[in-house]
């Protein structure tokens, strides 16, 4: 208890800092009196315009996008039993942006500026219902990454094919933007309309949690100490989902947060699943802050996407975990 | 009135029967041991009757009252259930592991309330597992996880316990340890169900027997009312020498 409790401390210090930084650095560097002024309103109207209409909803997308992967990554695993759930890797992630592509490709966006999110929530809900539903009928975890695998070709098949059949180049490139994952331009607008899915959804999560202990026991066994497990699962599914979807309609597909992060937390919280999940959430918050300040400083002529790098540092560890593991279950 | 009471009992999975028309009960102080072959239907008898198993005709009564109405968590609280032992999913610590045995109670690892703790603490020092609380369990050997999982079991206070095969896998010693934990549990007022593969085991420790074959129960109570030569071929299929309580296995029929 006490470990968690200051993990958590330093997790909000480290997040709070990572954000702050992040309003600090960039294309005109700012002093630290400079943006603190201007986030208490007292900077200059230029400042103040940096800081709260590109710098701070910038930063604040990437931490609740991180933070809605990391508490996805971290219930997935604790209900399927298995380290390298996530939703990425699991087809979640592809799935939400492959349905909120749609959505734009059709112009259905442009009916309610709630189209686009509750789409990516809905293909979310479909990818995670669908891996939820192997995992009762099989008890093979490679069956299910496998699923996982198929579910995510599919959606990036599907994806391929709406860039094939776009009208114009500017449909196109929006979509590429979607497929690679970014967090540049969002303002408080955009956000407001994905926060109140990631903070259900990980409400949500939060209150199953014991559940996702007592699931280490195996099913049967939990089952035995009274966990109800259809309710466990579907809550899992649709809180993951939800955030996920609203991870997706903020900031499109970044993969491996939701991996990276409950793999460090879990040592710091003795392997228990349940207490896994708020670490998870603030780590992965301040990853993908810092992620993203790296992409804005890269030297290179067109930005990085956040997606592209969150990959190229994800997919080894995802790699590294996978060896590590030892076979318990086949 | 029983503490844990099916009655005529019967699970199906497509054509295939594994329970049929089984009646047995359970009360408080009593060791009963569930014997018979692979596939008799020992596993699937108890989840029926923990309601586990959702389409099964016939009734479970536990406390009197139909187990189709209890919530899991109220299931829990009043039947402790030791499923044949699985690994852990995750490296895990003892002691958390033992404390999700309150989770009937609404505890969880690392929340406990001072009852909670209490109750762990009783077990994990029951089970003698006092020097191994803070070891992971991936760390121990059989013998040890098993009786981790009956410390578990223990820490629910539950007036009754199923355990399923709490002592496959283990060697001689190992088995002894698990039995006499479960014995004092029956002792001190609780109830037991076990089920066994270990025919001496059973004869030296259960105050009852419930012998099954084929889904059906065949024969139900003391050891000396239903042990013979003839019950251990029609169940087993293996020749036998029985002198009292003492059995001796020849072979195969």
């Amino acid at each position: 208890m006490k470990l968690k409790g200051r993990i958590s401390l330093y997790l909000i210090a480290a997040g709070v800092a990572a954000i702050f930084a992040a309003c600090l650095l960039g294309s005109t560097p700012m002093t630290a009196p400079r943006v603190y002024a201007a986030l208490i309103g007292d900077g200059g109207a230029g400042d103040e315009i940096v800081i709260w209409s590109i710098r701070l909803p910038r930063a604040l997308a990437a931490y609740l996008v991180g933070a809605a992967l990391g508490v996805s990554g971290a219930a997935m695993q604790g209900l399927l039993r298995n380290p390298l759930a996530e939703p990425g890797i699991l087809g979640v992630s592809s799935s939400a942006s492959l349905t909120a592509t749609f959505v734009v490709y059709y112009g259905i966006a442009t009916a309610s500026p709630w189209a686009m999110p509750i789409s990516a929530i809905i293909g979310a809900l479909i990818a995670t219902a669908l891996i939820a539903f192997t995992a009762i009928h099989t008890r093979s975890v490679i069956t299910l990454i496998l699923v996982g695998v198929g579910v995510s070709s599919f959606a990036g098949a599907a994806m391929s094919l709406l860039m094939n059949l776009a009208p114009n180049p500017f449909t196109l490139s929006d979509m590429i933007n979607w497929t690679l994952g970014t967090v540049a331009n969002r303002s408080f607008e955009e956000i407001s309309l994905s926060a109140p899915f990631i903070v259900s959804g990980s409400a949500i999560l939060l209150t199953t949690r014991r559940g996702l202990s007592a699931l280490s026991l195996g099913e049967e066994a939990a089952s035995g100490v009274g966990l109800d497990l259809r309710r466990q699962r579907i809550l899992t599914v649709f809180g993951a989902g939800l955030a996920t979807g609203g991870a997706v309609a903020l900031a499109g597909a970044i993969g491996f947060v939701g991996i990276i992060a409950p793999h460090i937390v879990r040592p710091f919280v003795n392997f228990d699943s349940g207490r896994t999940l708020v670490p998870s959430a603030l780590l992965g918050g301040a990853l993908l802050v810092l992620a993203d300040i790296a992409v804005r400083l890269a030297p290179t002529e067109n930005e990085l996407k956040l997606g592209v790098v969150a990959a190229l540092i994800g997919a080894p560890i995802f790699i590294w975990i996978a060896m590590q593991r030892r076979v318990i279950h086949e | 009135m029983s503490e844990l009471r099916g009655s005529s009992l019967t699970l199906t999975a497509g054509d295939k029967t594994l329970v049929e028309d089984a009646s047995f009960s359970l009360e408080r102080g009593e060791f009963v041991a569930l014997l018979g072959p692979n596939g008799a239907g020992k596993t699937s008898l108890i989840r029926t009757a923990l309601g586990l198993e959702k389409k099964y005709s016939g009734e479970a009564r536990l406390f009197g009252e139909d187990i189709k109405g209890l919530s899991p968590m109220e299931r829990a609280r009043r039947i402790a259930y030791l499923p044949q032992i699985r690994p852990l999913a995750w490296p895990n610590i003892v002691r958390d592991v033992v404390a999700l045995g309150r989770y009937s109670h609404g505890a969880a690892p690392g929340r406990l309330s001072s009852l909670d703790a209490l109750a762990v603490d009783r077990a994990i020092e029951a089970c003698d597992l006092v020097h191994l609380a803070q070891r992971r369990t991936t760390t121990l050997s059989g013998g040890e996880l098993g009786r981790v999982h009956c410390a578990r079991a223990f820490a629910a206070e539950a007036p009754l316990l199923i355990a399923d095969e709490p002592t496959a896998a283990l060697d001689p010693r190992h088995q002894f340890r698990i039995m006499e934990l479960i014995k004092s549990y029956v002792e001190s007022g609780d109830g037991a169900l076990v089920v066994l593969h270990d025919i001496q085991l059973a004869l030296r420790y259960a105050s009852k027997l419930i012998w099954m074959k084929d889904g059906r129960i065949l024969a139900s109570g003391s050891p000396a009312e239903t042990l013979s030569v003839e019950r251990l071929q029609s169940v087993y299929g293996v020749r036998a020498r029985v002198e009292g309580l003492k059995v001796e296995l020849d072979g195969a029929l």
